[in-house]
């Protein structure tokens, strides 16, 4: 007997998936060009940001601090074995700012920023309040998603620059519980091993993970369909899809910067 | 003396996957006339407003609103038509994470921004004394009882001044008081700034005090219209049924 599950086409979930790819990038397309318009809306751009930045800031620190401190702690006794205590410094600078900085930065504000936006919008759209906003000759697409995907943006990399300062001073504490040596000296040792080529490549990614994280929850909530409880599978959707790009994106970015 | 149309629509269909919600509705709205569309849960009243509205698009017909056809303009052109147009939500759809105050200055800031403080503020205490709320403006959405939400809905869309009103169930899960105050308070707002409104209710009461003119929507169709009183004395099952 043919149960409706089984009249399904297989083809049917790749089809979905196709669909839906498609209609995000018709959104990044409407957010360009969207955010070339005027006028700006810079009062809502600057709550955002700060809405962001400020709310993110104690749980990045936090999190960069453990890093920091976890990732001395268990290197140095391997180094010191080498008798390469000496490059502790200029290896944590390197794998922080280079790779676990940003990306443990992102993935935090893909949990915290993404699923808030995610979360917003759903509830905006299925309260009608976009819908208000679009009657009130108020456009809604440049008000809440291009205000929000720019502002996610521009903090993430400010993020991951105070995440990766003080996970190096955080790695100084650790250091200084069996070794001896200032603070200008191991950040100075910290700094050295950097050249501009891990940095720049840090902070272009950053600010992709910001974009991303945005555009992300943005979509998300912004297409909402049906009551209350889509609101909650918008949310959750925002984080597990922009912690998937977080990492697509890293590796995208790792292999560019290997060519170049 | 010629009569003028502020709204004038001309064969208006609208499906939902091969559903057909709207079939070929023609309705004018002249200035100043409150015109009350009543039917059931289903019949396409709301999709009636959102389609005039520009929220969706209808799939035939033509909606020309102050002589414009609503098809043939761009985004920034329908917007600056919304200006004249306001809209009440059956929820209010009040924004939760601004206050009332600001939910009435928002569509000022956006659409007059020369305003001053003083001017804004002037504004928004007129509106609130219009909708009976005065000391609303410092309360969060959350804390307004149906009643209140809707009073400042409609103060909202009331503040840029409006031509034509449209009212999706403005009385609908209020109780019997609130939802007579409500009714009174667009008859006051018609008789105070001549404002033209399509009122869409299945609410018998409502429609028997704002009603200049009835249309009864049945299955997407327009099945009959007129006075309040000459409906009620129409002799078909169906639109007696509604006023029993």
């Amino acid at each position: 007997m043919d149960t409706a599950e089984s009249q399904i086409p297989a083809w049917a979930p790749f089809k979905s998936t196709i669909r839906g790819a498609g209609d995000f990038f018709m959104f990044y397309i409407r957010f360009v060009k969207e955010t070339f318009k005027r006028p700006f809306e810079w009062r809502e751009f600057l709550v955002q940001c700060y809405k962001m930045g400020n709310r993110s800031l104690p749980l990045v620190l936090i999190t960069a601090f453990i890093m920091g401190l976890v990732l001395t702690l268990q290197t140095r006794p391997s180094l010191v074995n080498f008798g390469a205590e000496d490059l502790l410094p200029g290896m944590v600078s390197v794998s922080v700012i280079k790779e676990i900085g940003p990306v443990i930065t992102a993935i935090i504000c893909a949990g915290k920023i993404g699923s808030r936006i995610g979360a917003e919008l759903g509830s905006m759209k299925v309260t009608e309040q976009i819908d208000a906003m679009e009657v009130s000759a108020i456009n809604p697409f440049r008000f809440l998603v291009v205000t929000r995907v720019l502002a996610a943006t521009c903090m993430l990399p400010i993020l991951v620059i105070f995440a990766d300062s003080i996970s190096i001073f955080s790695s100084y504490l650790a250091y200084n519980i069996h070794g001896e040596m200032s603070l200008t000296s191991y950040f100075t040792a910290a700094l050295s091993k950097l050249d501009w080529i891990d940095i720049v490549p840090s902070i272009i990614k950053s600010v992709l993970f910001g974009t991303a994280i945005g555009l992300i929850g943005c979509y998300k909530g912004f297409t909402v369909e049906g009551g209350t409880a889509s609101v909650g599978t918008a949310a959750n959707s925002s984080v597990v899809t922009a912690s998937l790009a977080i990492f697509f994106i890293d590796m995208i970015t790792v292999q560019v910067t290997d060519i170049l | 003396m010629e009569i003028e149309n502020v709204v004038s629509i001309k064969g208006l269909s609208k499906s939902f996957k091969e559903k057909p919600v709207l079939r070929d509705v023609n309705l004018d709205i002249q200035k100043a006339e409150n015109v009350v569309v009543l039917g059931k849960s289903g019949s396409g009243k709301s999709t009636l407003i959102k389609c005039m509205i520009g929220l969706m698009e209808p799939d035939e017909g033509e909606i020309c609103i102050f002589g414009q056809d609503m098809a043939n303009i761009n985004y920034d052109e329908l917007n600056r038509f919304r200006t004249r147009i306001g809209f009440l939500f059956q929820s209010g759809a009040l924004y939760d994470s601004m206050t009332v105050y600001e939910n009435l200055a928002f569509p000022l800031r956006h659409h007059k921004k020369e305003l001053g403080r003083a001017k804004l503020d002037e504004l928004i205490h007129e509106v609130l004394d219009n909708v009976g709320l005065p000391d609303a403006g410092g309360m969060m959405p959350a804390e307004l009882s149906g009643g209140m939400s809707k009073r400042i809905g409609l103060a909202r869309t009331l503040i840029l001044k409006p031509e034509i009103m449209l009212y999706d169930e403005p009385t609908t899960g209020l109780d019997t008081a609130t939802a007579k105050e409500i009714s009174q308070l667009i008859l006051d707002l018609q008789r105070k700034y001549k404002i033209s409104s399509l009122i869409i209710t299945h609410d018998i009461a409502c429609a028997k005090m704002v009603a200049d003119r009835v249309v009864m929507l049945k299955e997407g169709v327009i099945v009959a219209e007129g006075s309040y009183e000459e409906l009620e004395n129409n002799n078909d099952e169906w639109i007696k049924s509604f006023f029993s």
